[in-house]
């Protein structure tokens, strides 16, 4: 067993640690950074509820070792909404399309959308839809999830 | 759900990746993009002693052309391959398979390299590299050897690498630019497992097949080469292919099985059905 010492940014702030090889990432966001938005649904790359960014990319943080994320910039559902509390327009899109019911899937889903929405080329609607099929929701049929992702690529929902 | 304690080791070279292989004697397991590894970890199913990750190898990563084809780094992630200028011009049926392996956010993390050594039989890009006459460069401190793809796979996640090897460059040989992609996925849901799948390419000259590089995957404990109709395709006049009899001999090489999703037969003759369809549409668009 090694243990390592990482450096890494979390929603813009730095984070120094030291981590055992194996701890995975989602872990160590929710266990030893704190970011208990970052959802652990089955711990295996199935669900896509464990969804962040990292380095731009949305990725599965079950997936990764948190001492793989040395170095990184990632960012959470935490990191979304600005100060003041106003909602990321993603964020602000799934609340006004019905897109979450009990909400456990969704800050995966939100980081996904997130990602392919934010840089400078924007993901098209078949693009959106394609990733959302990364994610697991129990409850909304997905119907609303699938209008909000057709809304924020700028095609009529 | 938390994967068994091991030693963590970060190689920034080949060498090193080796020499550590080497010292483990069998012991290590390579972390690449982690997709499959890291829930086996997770479960439990592996727990390796040492993992040395790759991911931080830049000698690993990038296509670059090289004489007569092209050189992909195994770190290149699949989302990379997806995206890649190069290899969408050269290799555009390798493309269309790495955009069915999985979901965008595995693609990702998810590499080449690690889906071709995993030799998961159902798998997209295996197949692919065994279609298109693709063989990989492995290394471990003994030295170098190049091992085609079609002699690589010996069963269901059994490969001809050694436990010391290291898959340090896959090598795809050109294509004619004019080459006609053929492939086709039957899956329960996108990302899910195929339940068969077709891959490869052919080439029309004057009318006729020149070149036929056809794999199943789905369809047999390992990616299996269509080798029958292969052959049989060679210097056929595209005008009047009897489609129905290539179709059978499409799948002679096969060796499906049954499971929960389906059955042996089930998958031979949707295998017909799509081998058909897929080169019948194909040739009629693409058709000199
Ligand atoms: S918790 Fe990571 S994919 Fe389910
Ligand atoms: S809103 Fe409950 S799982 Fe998606």
């Amino acid at each position: 067993m090694s243990t390592h010492p990482i450096q890494l940014t979390i929603n813009g702030r730095r984070h120094d640690a030291t981590v055992e090889g194996r701890l995975v990432l989602s872990d160590f966001l929710r266990g030893d950074a704190g970011y208990t938005g970052v959802h652990v649904g089955c711990e295996h790359g199935v669900c896509g509820a464990c969804t962040v960014i990292v380095d731009g990319l949305a990725v599965r943080s079950c997936l990764m070792l948190a001492v793989q994320a040395d170095g990184a910039a990632i960012t959470t559902v935490e990191g979304l909404a600005a100060d003041d509390g106003t909602l990321h327009p993603v964020q602000q899109t799934m609340r006004d399309e019905h897109g979450l019911q009990c909400g456990f899937c969704t800050p995966g889903i939100v980081m996904t959308l997130a990602a392919l929405t934010g840089g400078p080329n924007k993901a098209n609607s078949e693009t959106l839809l394609n990733a959302l099929s990364g994610h697991i929701c129990r409850c909304t049929g997905y119907q609303g999830i699938r209008r909000a992702a057709l809304k924020l690529a700028g095609d009529a929902a | 759900m938390k994967p068994a304690p091991f030693d963590y080791l970060v190689p920034s070279t080949i060498e090193e990746a080796c020499a550590q292989l080497a010292e483990a004697g069998g012991g290590a397991t390579l972390l690449a993009g982690g997709q499959t590894l890291m829930p086996l970890l997770a479960l439990r199913m592996s727990q390796p002693f040492i993992l040395i990750d790759i991911n931080r190898i830049k000698a690993l990563k990038g296509a670059t052309r090289v004489d007569g084809g092209t050189r992909i780094g195994p770190m290149m992630r699949q989302n990379e391959v997806i995206a890649d200028p190069t290899l969408a011009r050269e290799l555009p049926v390798l493309v269309t398979a790495a955009q069915h392996v999985g979901h965008h956010q595995t693609r990702n993390r998810g590499t080449i390299g690690g889906s071709i050594a995993l030799g998961e039989p159902a798998a997209e890009l295996p197949a692919t590299a065994v279609a298109l006459g693709a063989s990989v460069e492995v290394r471990s401190t003994r030295g170098s050897r190049r091992i085609a793809a079609t002699d690589l796979y010996l069963g269901p996640y059994a490969t001809a690498l050694e436990p010391e090897e290291m898959i340090t460059a896959i090598h795809f040989p050109d294509w004619p630019d004019d080459s006609i992609s053929l492939f086709r996925e039957v899956a329960q849901r996108p990302g899910d497992f195929a339940l068969v799948g077709l891959t490869g390419a052919v080439t029309v000259k004057d009318g006729c097949i020149a070149r036929a590089g056809i794999a199943w995957f789905g369809m047999g404990p390992t990616p299996i080469r269509a080798r029958q109709v292969e052959a049989a395709l060679l210097g056929q006049p595209i005008a009047d292919l009897d489609l129905a009899g290539l179709a059978e001999l499409a799948v002679a090489d096969t060796a499906p099985f049954d499971d929960l999703h389906a059955t042996a037969e089930y998958r031979r003759t949707v295998g017909r059905r799509i081998f058909a369809r897929t080169l019948g549409e194909r040739l009629n668009r693409n058709g000199p």
